[in-house]
């Protein structure tokens, strides 16, 4: 259950990260979460619901992106997208490879803020 | 996923959860590099003989080099104690309620030791299958291992750890005919999830293979040692 461990990291990234960005709550983090990461997304999901608990991401939401494992294949010379992460073969030409391209992802890509925060103030682009 | 980018409230990090292992991993593995320090990281279910075949790599490499061992394990100094009697410099890592060994865990345990007196550092890490896959220790190679005893499907059961592993060692050999243990489906189990693993048999009892292990860990080393002198 090695997923605690990880949740304690990915809260002290986005908490330091909504300090810095002047964020009071936060809604919402997004992690993408590779097939081969070795993080079992349930566990993760139930660890960080017990983790913010008393920190400021006190009832944010976890969205969690699935990575499929992406592999080339020597055979085709093209990478491929694996339906399932095991077995290792070209989904194409059933060609073993071991050439991880995607997948081992375990990576917080952003933080929602909610409403009436400082950065409510900053105009989005093109506007 | 575009319109999102643009509301104000989104700050966009991509940052790696496990960032501050893997920082911490590649300082290990600079310092590892810079005193001439091959490391290994052993992985394996409880009771797979990570101790056994340790104490026997300890005692064989100790003849020729400098030896070191970290144990993990959630309590007890009993796996260090037997490790110790092969002249090695040891230290217990005991890891309380963590089920794996992280990069600040073993930076701590290396404290006081001149890593320029070790050739091998050999980690063997807390028996698992599933959480130490995640953190890189800063090793030169991860070892999976798996005995005779476990069943021709442990490698599918648990795909992740065997896919970060550098070579499969099969220990308990000897006790292959007894449990009827099917040599080509274990392998094949094993390239289903790590295609082109180098496999290896050995059985500590009967010496069967560890001559071939030890040489195989010595030349890693010395192939370890020429990219050292190139850099």
């Amino acid at each position: 259950m090695h997923e605690l461990s990880i949740a304690h990291s990915l809260v002290e990234i986005a908490v330091e990260t909504a300090e810095n960005a002047r964020m009071k709550r936060v809604k919402a983090l997004y992690l993408k979460l590779g097939a081969l990461s070795g993080v079992v997304k349930e566990a993760l999901e139930f660890s960080f619901d017990v983790v913010i608990q008393g920190t400021p991401l006190e009832g944010a939401r976890l969205v969690i992106e699935d990575v499929p494992v992406k592999v080339f294949c020597p055979d085709c010379q093209e990478a491929h997208k694996l339906p399932e992460p095991f077995p290792m073969r070209c989904p194409v030409c059933g060609t073993r490879t071991g050439q991880v391209l995607e997948g081992r992802e375990l990576e917080l890509y952003s933080l929602e803020g909610g409403e009436g925060d400082a950065a409510d103030d900053a105009k989005p682009p093109n506007c | 996923m575009q319109q999102m980018t643009l509301n104000p409230r989104i700050v966009e990090i991509r940052q790696n959860v496990l960032k501050k292992n893997d920082l911490l991993a590649r300082e290990l593995r600079k310092r590892f590099r810079e005193t001439g320090v091959y490391v290994v990281n052993l992985v394996s279910s409880p009771g797979a003989g990570k101790t056994t075949l340790l104490t026997e790599m300890l005692t064989r490499l100790g003849e020729r080099y400098g030896v070191a061992a970290l144990v993990g394990d959630l309590a007890t100094e009993n796996d260090a104690e037997r490790l110790r009697q092969s002249g090695a410099k040891v230290r217990q890592i005991t890891t309380g309620t963590v089920c794996h060994l992280e990069a600040d865990m073993i930076e701590r345990s290396l404290e006081g030791w001149n890593l320029e007196d070790i050739d091998f550092l050999f980690i063997e890490n807390v028996g698992n299958l599933v959480c130490p896959a995640s953190y890189d220790l800063g090793e030169n190679q991860r070892v999976v291992l798996f005995s005779v005893t476990e069943g021709e499907d442990k490698p599918v059961k648990y795909p992740t750890i065997v896919n970060s592993a550098d070579v499969a060692v099969i220990t308990k050999i000897d006790l292959a005919e007894a449990v009827g243990f099917q040599r080509d489906r274990f392998n094949e189990a094993l390239n289903e999830v790590r295609p082109g693993i180098p496999i290896l048999e050995v059985s500590v009892r009967t010496g069967e293979g560890i001559d071939e292990w030890i040489s195989r860990l010595e030349a890693a080393k010395e192939a370890f040692e020429k990219t050292v002198g190139s850099s």
